[in-house]
């Protein structure tokens, strides 16, 4: 690995980090504010227990080996990993591929707001990092062979995710899904209004999720050259034609622009097109970005005719966002200058890309709704994953930390 | 003595102030409270969720005043606080058995 790929790898592992915050805060300022502080520490549990898993079992098993369906533990314990082994270069990429790991579980939390004891998030996070984010991530970006062609089931048959849509953001929102059927609905859903708290926290998370992206897809390729510019330039376009078409849609259905419409339309842009980030050029990203955000900005409408409790719209944002700019990979896929793939149907190729793009998804579907359901019905069995009634109404924070968010009345010392 | 109360829409607060200061009244007690009246409430769209806000924010004044004073405070809060919009407010005027000035222990008039 020459310099300029490691200090580049290096400084976006560092953005991708900050991006757990970001959603955090994201997420906080649209929960309640009794509830704010369990959804900040919802997500800083998975920044700070999935890189312990990452270093002991779980970037082995995601990437180690030459198998089609799972790693190996070669690199177990972070054996073979120091600086002294390769100058560092596995060392780059177990903190860079961590940083990915540890957001993909957070994003769950949003979908679990405001009823799930902490104590069963804390067992579920790193369970559901090894048995469900590790073997999908293998079939997408695991093992390699002699050549040094990957050699997951799904990446062998022809799919394409640059960054993680499919990875990530459709395995995290299907895996969310999942969470709701489990855990059920929250006392009051959905007659008793659940809006924002702090719209400004909504908007500061936005904009750290937005800086930590560009790490997210411009990394992801590991190398400084084109295929970096491309996918930083597709982040940027994305983005704003996600943010762009969410307002307006919502503009034009409901009568104003709002700050949230905005927030999550950017999100929407982002997500839709990490997948695709160093695949397509010239327009594709923003004609993704534009779609993903009206799609998305009717799919978050849907939970209430479906009766899930989706409390901060996860599936209708990182599934549906994810599933939108997977699928038009299969169009607007452009091989050439970004590399050798298959092109996508508005660029030549045939409808087999877009058709593993739909396998891919499919597949990574329903391995993770069926491995989630199953982690939670045990978990609910064992050690139960629904706070108290009580609980639940007085606040997670004060029934779960013992902290509160906004002390606005004075206090005396306990001892 | 009469306690004057005012409830009024929160940037009507500095001109009220000002009016009130100018005909010698030099003491009040100010809250951020919120409620509705005839104006009712609005509502607000998250994500295409419409809420309904039934409670305004609004600020609430209350200075205690010399019996001959009070039609004078109502008068000039009336006139400093109006917009002519619906959702201006109200005050009232409650009489006050006694009033102590804490530091010095004056009583009545004196401590107004």
């Amino acid at each position: 690995m020459d310099g300029a790929t490691t200090a580049w790898l290096l400084v976006c592992s560092a953005l991708v980090i900050f991006m757990t915050p970001g959603l955090a805060f994201f997420y906080s300022g649209m929960d309640r504010s009794r509830n704010s502080l369990n959804m900040l520490m919802m997500n800083f549990w998975s920044l700070l227990v999935v890189p312990l898993v990452w270093a002991v079992l779980g970037y082995s098993l995601a990437f180690g080996g030459s198998g089609s369906l799972l790693g190996n533990l070669d690199s177990a314990f972070l054996s073979g990993t120091g600086i002294g082994a390769d100058q560092g270069e596995s060392l780059v990429w177990l903190v860079y591929l961590g940083a990915f790991a540890a957001i993909t579980p957070a994003l769950i939390s949003g979908a679990v707001a405001d009823r799930m004891k902490f104590s069963a998030w804390a067992v579920f996070v790193p369970l559901w990092s090894l048995l469900v984010y590790v073997p999908v991530t293998f079939w997408i970006y695991g093992g390699t062979d002699a050549d040094g062609a990957l050699t997951g089931w799904l990446a062998t048959r022809g799919s394409l995710d640059f960054a993680g849509g499919t990875a990530i953001h459709v395995n995290a929102g299907i895996a969310a899904l999942a969470a709701v059927v489990v855990l059920g609905r929250r006392k009051g859903w959905p007659s008793e209004g659940h809006p924002p708290h702090s719209m400004p926290l909504v908007m500061i998370g936005t904009a750290i999720l937005l800086f930590g992206w560009f790490g997210f897809n411009s990394g992801a390729g590991g190398l400084t050259d084109g295929v970096a510019i491309q996918a930083f330039a597709n982040t940027f376009l994305a983005a704003a034609a996600g943010g762009f078409a969410w307002a307006l849609t919502e503009r034009v259905k409901d009568g104003h622009f709002t700050n949230l419409g905005v927030a999550s339309g950017m999100v929407a842009g982002l997500v839709a097109i990490t997948p695709a980030a160093g695949f397509v050029s010239g327009m594709s990203p923003i004609w993704i970005g534009l779609a993903a955000g009206v799609v998305c900005a009717f799919a978050v409408g849907l939970k209430f005719s479906a009766g899930f409790d989706d409390s901060l719209d996860v599936v209708g944002v990182h599934m549906v966002g994810g599933l939108v700019g997977s699928l038009l990979i299969g169009l607007f896929a452009n091989p050439g200058a970004l590399g050798d793939f298959e092109a996508g149907l508005l660029n030549g190729g045939g409808a087999g890309l877009l058709l593993e793009q739909f396998i891919a998804n499919a597949v990574t579907i329903v391995f993770s709704f069926a491995v989630t359901f199953a982690i939670l019905k045990v978990l609910d069995l064992t050690m139960g994953i629904r706070a108290s009634e009580d609980d639940e109404l007085t606040g997670l924070d004060v029934s779960q930390h013992a902290e509160t968010a906004y002390n606005l009345a004075e206090s005396t010392m306990a001892r | 003595m009469k306690l004057i109360t005012a409830i009024i829409k929160p940037h009507k607060l500095d001109d009220v102030k000002a009016a009130l200061k100018t005909i010698g009244v030099d003491g009040m007690t100010v809250t951020e409270v919120r409620g509705f009246g005839r104006q009712g409430g609005h509502t607000e769209t998250y994500r295409g969720t419409e809420y309904q806000v039934d409670f305004l924010p609004k600020v609430r004044i209350e200075a205690v005043v010399d019996d001959l004073d009070a039609g004078d405070v109502l008068d000039t809060i009336v006139s400093s606080a109006r917009t002519d919009k619906i959702g201006d407010g109200k005050v009232w005027v409650s009489p006050v058995d006694e009033i102590v000035r804490i530091r010095t222990g004056e009583r009545g008039a004196e401590a107004v």
